[in-house]
């Protein structure tokens, strides 16, 4: 929130500078400018994914039929069916619905941190600043284990006829992913599933960085000097960024 | 630098009980939608209506972030349209090439 008020000046009217046009701090407009940007790539991204997982058959039959092929593209719900300390359940998507769960409580104590901010309320400002960044870590820490569990593969492994790094064509067992074959389906499955979650969870760790960041600022008192929690505010609008990112990759990749 | 306590000149106001009211209510509607999307991913036929419903939802939730979260609903109808109109045109984007893709399909396989 802008402390000052500016007035428009008549001569150079409200587009000729030193004024508000949008009625947005600098800071703010650029941010939410900035965050179009990002969206942008990231609708690239999600795009491409779409337009290339419907460029491969879809699996035929009931969903308890299926089998992992390098010749159909694989239904989520059946890949992603691990929970960490629970081997061999069959746990349908419930560890990424978790890890919604948490991306989109984070993105609550962030608006609560935002309207402690409003207030001036140094502590619950930290307070609330502390739990998205708990939050964060949290998220990319699940991340984590997906993505080695993901690499790693499952204990049986899927028959498959592939061509290899050495241009032959074999068909041989293959376990885990690589950018290069993977056990669940299609190679763009395992390419895209690492390309789009990688950036995904790369604006999440710059998000951690800047939620330190503030969480700093704030403790230390130099937002209160300042007059204003903007820079909370604006650090918000990218962490909800990221967290709508999230709602996106997980309904197109996980769902659909 | 600030060494103890509350020497600020800044007035701390009290908790808008509205405010955060409404706060955890978009939360929980939030939520609300993710669960209706589970249980439709495992009860309903997949197929093109379930994935419309899917990317419904989706926008619904989107729509909820944007203008609750990150309080889109109260900028300025300039900064709100510069926003949305980019969006709307990335919506046409999506579903020209999810065309194209199955194009391609067709001719692939």
């Amino acid at each position: 929130m802008s402390s000052t008020a500016i007035e428009i000046n008549s001569k150079r009217g409200i587009w000729g500078g030193g004024n508000e046009p949008l009625k947005a701090s600098y800071g703010k407009l650029m941010m939410w400018f900035f965050l179009l940007s990002d969206i942008f790539t990231f609708a690239a991204f999600l795009i491409t994914y779409g337009s290339i997982r419907v460029s491969y058959p879809a699996f035929e039959g009931h969903v308890s039929e299926f089998v992992k092929s390098n010749e159909h593209w694989p239904i989520p719900e059946m890949i992603f069916n691990a929970f960490p300390f629970f081997h061999g359940v069959h746990l349908p998507l419930v560890f990424v619905g978790l890890m919604t769960f948490i991306l989109i409580m984070s993105s609550v104590t962030m608006v609560l941190a935002v309207e402690a901010g409003h207030r001036n309320d140094k502590k619950d400002v930290v307070k609330w600043m502390l739990w998205t960044m708990l939050g964060g870590i949290t998220f990319l820490s699940c991340q984590a284990w997906e993505w080695s569990h993901f690499i790693h593969g499952s204990d049986e492994g899927t028959m498959m006829t592939f061509v290899n790094t050495f241009g032959e064509t074999v068909k041989e067992v293959v376990y885990g992913a690589n950018l290069h074959v993977n056990e669940y389906g299609p190679a763009p499955f395992a390419q895209l599933f690492f390309f789009i979650t990688g950036f995904h969870g790369f604006h999440v760790t710059i998000g951690v960085v800047l939620l330190f960041l503030a969480f700093y600022q704030a403790a230390v008192g130099v937002y209160e000097r300042r007059g204003h929690y903007e820079m909370v505010e604006k650090i918000g609008l990218y962490w909800h960024f990221v967290d709508l990112v999230w709602v996106f990759v997980f309904t197109f990749y996980y769902l659909v | 630098m600030s060494a103890h306590g509350n020497n600020s000149t800044l007035e701390v106001l009290p908790r808008n009980k509205e405010k955060i009211r409404k706060i955890w209510k978009t939360a929980g509607i939030l939520l609300a939608i993710t669960a209706v999307e589970f249980l439709l991913a495992f009860t309903m036929e997949r197929g093109m209506l379930l994935f419309a419903i899917f990317i419904g939802l989706t926008l619904v939730k989107a729509a909820y972030i944007m203008m609750e979260f990150m309080h889109l609903k109260d900028e300025s109808k300039t900064l709100f349209w510069s926003i949305m109109l980019p969006l709307i045109f990335l919506v046409w984007l999506l579903i020209a090439l999810f065309k194209e893709g199955a194009e391609i399909f067709i001719y692939r396989w």
